[in-house]
């Protein structure tokens, strides 16, 4: 609290971003974890909630004609909020303020550690049980007869960004592995990634070797040889260093580099040019000034679009998980993955060729496993690529970002292919960001277990899981083709199919995206039927032993009472569904699940943030648009006479259309 | 003239038929007057052939050959988009092949086109051709307004030979004085009513632009017919879809606009929109852009934006909004019009009652639209429709105006997901038949030549087709629901997508997509069954109340 010099400004104008001219007027609070707006007018009082940690940077901009002082604050979410503040004197104070606020410099200043969702020690607990990486090794089949767990890094006396419990070839004895460890970068020597049990083919991870210009290791030549034989069927092994040519090659002068076929027997080794961490964090921003144009040309937009190459950038995460799946799918080869450090661009790469290879990473639960395998585990320098503490500026990076948004595109290819939505890539970002829940916080394993993360804080995927209804694409069915071994997503010349992901970058602007959600409305006629199947369903059990009551009226009196007392039961739901009145409000209930719903603290601040842009305030209190409340209603002719969500883009629009 | 003489060769034997998107087969070509035929024989000689391909020639927009040695290649590039090639063995059965092709593709009279020979066994030549008459949609208005009269006036097409007999006029206003209104406009396109907004009573008039020509000349019964349009001291506005330099140039060739001087009340705003051969270049270079393999990721949107295509997209959605915005909120009258009022006036009039009018949104009310605002309205689809993104041909007066009025219409299917009553399907199928049909629907430039053609009284009509249920079922949005308010779309460029279904229709596989639609389509329906199983349920008797509601209406 000693960093807030300005609790509260009142007087406060958010502006709309589409159409400076809107502005509402408000009061603007600063607390220990949050920036609140709270509207003056309008009986609803909206309120729109900033967690600090998502502030990604903060601006004092030029006064304006009146006086007064615009301070433009750009969230990691992408969330853009313009204030304008009368005094001169305040709007430095919460500038300053935030400024302080937003780079917290001791994990024990984020969220998580004050955050308290009212679940005890128990719940807590399970909680973090719920994705557990052993049982996802044991999923795939593993250890057999080729892998096996090994506890050489138990302390973290090998590499110190690895988990405890790395999966090795069996034949890779702790001095292969050491050895092979001294000459990686990092020491993040090769370890099991994904097991493929149809055919024994793998993908393992490491980061480069130290090869330089002639250095050789004969362990870490024994060690791909392991590799490789843990696929017996296969007679080579596939090196796949996920770096532009260039930069590896650069990488030898400083006694790094990659391999030389010459030196490992039976390796294929190939170059997938992913750019580094910097290139795509310039990418980023530039394709974030693209999004904040106010009313661009079709042309400004496309052209911004191509110059950020942020596309370009994710289709090279994509074709080099597809090139490893197809290697492994099809070819049956297994394949060693690494960049510079291998826990980046690697990480990507790894993550998505486990997702289409594999159906069980595209459910809800599956796709936290791999988070937690690829990402988490295998030490992701979360902090520092997402500026959860105040650190340096160019080792944040877009990384996870951009895996989230591979999903998402291959979710547009594959609409039934997922289990969940992409509410949830969406939700599964803002947390990353977000510092409410542990599971992000810190650059590995090791700083989370030293900081004692499972006991003080609670896991995020606790929190969705529990939400799962709100997360769910209706349009996933076990039994459905898609839903079935491999993805193969169409490679070249489809380049078209790579599109430009409003729902994440233009995420706060409402007006921008399709007004009517399918997802939620499927959900709900999915729930409704199965409401209505079950109770046909009770129907017909009811009818049938009706019926034998019938046939067997001669049957013991006390038996015949048991079963008139179920009876009554079924015919008084019966006689309750067929009260048009209560049937409307079952209806009514399917679907108001908001985004999270059942925890108090975060739907406030996610519906608060979504509600945020709807440009018509006074619709805003029905207008949202996640919610699929307007949308049964929209088809129930009876209550079509307000529908906001179909206006509410209209006002935001107005000054593209009529400038007269 | 005889399609037979046309006709080189009307078969060749072992013909290798591949492209869009399926594995090569070899069967027998066979060539008719309207059709190209290639039926396979897997069997040997005794079993019956099947037909792998059944292309209407008049779909052909380009024919290339190639020759190699003593076989040839011919490349079909199709109105529809489609490409197929044909490998012909023989070199002189390939160029007679071609040639034919050819030829009975350039045929260009409206009475030798397939539809005056097409005689389905299962419709009536006469259904669908009087399903939304004008006077329908006059009745309409005239139980909620006596300013607006249905003129004869164009009975036999002398007022103006684009418009249909029958016109939509304010009550005050005289045909003598509409006449002479007509002399004033170009083609004779005077004023008339394109649409009445029921909730305020505004209308949306649409014309061509005023032969106020280099001396300003005026015409009293022309501003005597637009001022009638107002009530005292109201306000209308003016929508030119030229820039206000070219409306301005147009006085130089006789056209140009209405000044203010002689139009006070009127208040006129300029959208540029692209027409013409712009246009159609536009169409050529996106279709370029999506056929060439050689693009990488890095250069796609760059080229995607030299097209232009989606910037007329934005535009047109843009104008119609406009139009749309000044009825609903600024509660003012609205005329809309270019220079000839063909096409982007009826591209902007048609979205804007697709926006505003719940009524467009059904299947049923989309085609009325689409006969009002568009077929006799006197859209030239002859002339515009005559060649499509492939021709080699020198460009006469093609554009893609109704396509993108297609384009436009998918965009707001997208944005509001249950509020069209058709789907993407429909789109389709109407671009496709714009271009080549079997049906009379789109033929010829206007009313008149319909009537010289007795196109009505010899063709079927495309809409007798759509609308046998089975047909029509595959037309229908699962996730339709009447949605009574106006979708107002968003014109951001975020919000705007290329159409993947029309431009990469042959080029992507649409499999996981389509079976994203079965699975809709499925959830959709065992809903419905559940819930009329379920007896006494409200939703299904509501719903029922809508279905029967819009049947009213029609």
């Amino acid at each position: 609290m000693e960093h807030i010099r300005m609790p509260k400004v009142e007087n406060v104008r958010l502006l709309d971003r589409v159409s400076s001219r809107k502005a509402t007027l408000g009061t603007l609070y600063l607390t220990a974890t949050h920036v609140i707006f709270v509207e003056n007018a309008s009986e609803t009082r909206k309120e729109t909630w900033v967690l600090h940690s998502q502030i990604s940077s903060i601006e004092k901009q030029a006064t304006t004609a009146t006086g007064c002082h615009p301070l433009l604050i750009r969230c990691k979410n992408f969330q853009v909020i313009q204030l304008i503040i009368p005094q001169e004197r305040d709007c430095h104070d919460v500038y300053i303020s935030l400024i302080r606020l937003a780079r917290p410099v001791k994990y024990e200043e984020l969220y998580c550690f004050s955050f308290n969702p009212k679940l005890d020690k128990e719940e807590q607990e399970r909680g973090w049980k719920l994705v557990d990486l052993n049982e996802e090794y044991n999923r795939m089949g593993i250890p057999n007869n080729y892998w096996q767990i090994s506890d050489v890094n138990r302390d973290y006396g090998v590499c110190d960004s690895y988990p405890t419990e790395v999966y090795v070839p069996k034949s890779a004895t702790a001095h292969i592995i050491v050895g092979s460890s001294k000459f990686r970068s990092r020491r993040r020597f090769p370890a099991l990634s994904y097991y493929c049990k149809d055919n024994n083919a793998s993908i393992c991870r490491s980061s480069q070797p130290l090869s330089g210009f002639s250095a050789r290791c004969l362990e870490d030549e024994l060690m791909l040889q392991a590799i490789r034989k843990t696929n017996p069927e296969s007679d080579f092994l596939y090196v796949v260093d996920t770096r532009p040519k260039l930069n590896a090659m650069a990488n030898r002068a400083a006694g790094k580099g990659y391999e030389n076929e010459d030196n490992y027997s039976n390796i294929k080794f190939q170059f997938i040019g992913i750019e580094n961490i910097h290139v795509m964090r310039s990418s980023l921003q530039k394709m974030l000034e693209v999004c904040e144009l106010k009313s661009p040309s079709m042309s400004d937009f496309l052209w911004g679009l191509e110059n950020s190459g942020w596309l370009k950038h994710i289709k090279a995460i994509m074709d080099a998980g597809i090139f490893i799946a197809k290697a492994v799918a099809e070819e049956g080869v297994s394949v060693l993955v690494h960049c510079s450090d291998g826990w980046d661009r690697t990480a990507q790469v790894c993550s998505v060729a486990s997702l289409l290879l594999d159906p069980y990473y595209r459910t809800m639960k599956g796709f936290m496993v791999l988070i937690e395998k690829d990402w988490v585990s295998f030490g992701h320098k979360f902090n520092h690529r997402y500026g959860n503490l105040d650190g340096d500026p160019k080792e944040i990076s877009p990384v996870i970002d951009q895996f989230i948004e591979c999903v998402w595109q291959l979710m547009e290819q594959f609409p039934c292919a997922f289990e969940f939505n992409e509410r949830f890539l969406i939700h599964v970002q803002h947390h990353i960001y977000s510092c409410q829940f542990g599971n992000f916080l810190c650059n590995s394993q090791k700083e989370r277990q030293e900081l004692k993360i499972q006991e003080r804080t609670y896991s995020l995927w606790a929190h969705l899981w529990k939400n799962r209804a709100d997360y769910l694409n209706p349009l996933y069915r076990l039994d459905h083709s898609q839903t079935q071994g491999t993805l193969r997503p169409q490679i070249a010349p489809c380049i078209f199919l790579y599109k430009f992901w409003s729902g994440m970058y233009n995420r706060f602007e409402k007006g921008m995206h399709p007004r009517q959600s399918v997802t939620d409305y499927l959900m709900a006629v999915k729930e409704e039927t199965q409401q209505l199947e079950e109770e046909l369903e009770v129907l017909g059990e009811r009818l049938a032993s009706l019926q034998k009551v019938q046939l067997n009226d001669n049957e013991v009196k006390s038996k015949q009472q048991d079963q008139n007392k179920e009876l009554g039961r079924s015919t008084s739901n019966i006689s309750l569904a067929n009260t048009p009145q209560e049937y409307n409000n079952n209806l009514k209930s399917f679907p108001s699940r908001s985004p999270s719903q059942g925890d108090e603290e975060d739907s406030a601040l996610i519906l608060t943030q979504d509600n945020l842009k709807s440009s018509d305030p006074d619709l805003s209190a029905n207008s949202d648009q996640e919610s699929g409340v307007e949308d049964l209603s929209c088809r129930s002719p009876s209550s079509g006479g307000c529908l906001p969500s179909e206006d509410s883009g209209k006002d935001s629009d107005e000054a593209v259309f009529l400038t007269i | 003239m005889e399609f037979a003489e046309l006709i080189k060769t009307a078969t060749v034997e072992s013909v290798l038929l591949s492209g869009a998107g399926l594995p090569p087969v070899r069967g027998t070509l066979c060539i008719t007057s309207h059709h190209l035929l290639l039926s396979s024989r897997p069997g040997g000689d005794g079993a019956p052939g099947t037909v792998e391909l059944w292309l209407l020639i008049r779909n052909v927009d380009a024919v290339e050959k190639r020759l190699a040695g003593s076989s040839g290649t011919i490349t079909l590039r199709c109105k529809d988009l489609k490409v197929l090639q044909l490998e012909i063995p023989g070199m002189e059965e390939c160029l007679n092949v071609a040639s034919s092709i050819e030829a009975l593709s350039s045929v260009d009279s409206v009475m030798m086109m397939y539809p005056f020979f097409y005689r389905p066994q299962d419709l009536r030549l006469e259904a669908g051709w009087h399903l939304f008459p004008l006077e329908q949609y006059y009745q309409q208005i005239a139980t909620q307004t006596s300013q607006w009269r249905l003129s004869g006036v164009n009975r036999d097409f002398a007022a103006c030979p684009t418009y249909p007999p029958a016109v939509i006029v304010p009550a005050a206003v005289d045909d003598e004085a509409l006449r002479k209104a007509a002399r004033f406009r170009q083609g004779g396109r005077f004023p008339v009513l394109s649409y009445y907004h029921q909730k305020n009573g505004t209308v949306m008039l649409r014309s061509s632009q005023p032969l106020t020509g280099p001396n300003r000349k005026r015409c009293r019964e022309d501003e005597l017919l637009l001022g009638t349009v107002l009530d005292e001291g109201e306000r209308g506005f003016i929508i030119d879809t030229r820039s206000a330099q070219a409306a301005k140039q147009a006085r130089m060739t006789g056209g140009g606009t209405e000044p203010k001087s002689s139009y006070p009340r009127w208040k006129r705003l300029h959208r540029p929109l692209e027409r013409g051969r712009p246009l159609q270049e536009s169409f050529i270079k996106l279709v370029d852009a999506c056929n060439d393999t050689s693009l990488t990721m890095d250069r796609w949107l760059s080229r995607l934006e030299s097209c232009r295509w989606l910037s007329h997209v934005k535009a047109a959605l843009s104008t119609a909004c406009l139009a749309a915005q000044c009825l609903d909120r600024e509660e003012a009258c609205v005329l809309v019009h270019g220079a000839e009022g063909t096409d982007t006036t009826l591209l902007v009039t048609a979205l804007a009652q697709l926006i505003l009018d719940p009524g467009c949104r059904t299947l049923a009310g989309f085609q009325g639209l689409l006969e009002r605002e568009w077929i006799e309205a006197g859209h030239p689809f002859h002339l515009r429709c005559a060649r499509s993104a492939y021709s080699h041909a020198r460009l006469k007066q093609e554009a893609p105006l109704f396509l993108l009025f297609l384009d436009c219409v998918w965009q707001l299917g997208r944005q509001f997901p249950f509020s069209l009553e058709f789907g993407e399907r429909l789109l389709l199928t109407l671009f496709d038949n714009a271009y080549a049909s079997s049906y009379g629907t789109f033929l010829g430039n206007n009313e008149k030549e319909r009537c010289l053609c007795k196109v009505k009284e010899s063709t079927h009509s495309l809409w007798a087709w759509l609308n046998q249920p089975e047909e029509k079922r595959k037309y229908l949005n699962p996730l339709y629901s009447r949605n009574a308010l106006v979708i107002w779309p968003s014109v951001e460029p975020q919000s705007i997508q290329l159409w993947q279904g029309l431009f990469f229709r042959w080029i992507r596989s649409s499999k996981y997509l389509d079976e994203a639609w079965a699975e809709i389509q499925r959830l959709v329906e065992n809903d419905d069954t559940s819930v009329e199983e379920s007896a006494g349920n409200r939703r299904s008797q509501s719903l029922s109340d809508t279905a029967a509601q819009t049947e009213n209406e029609r």
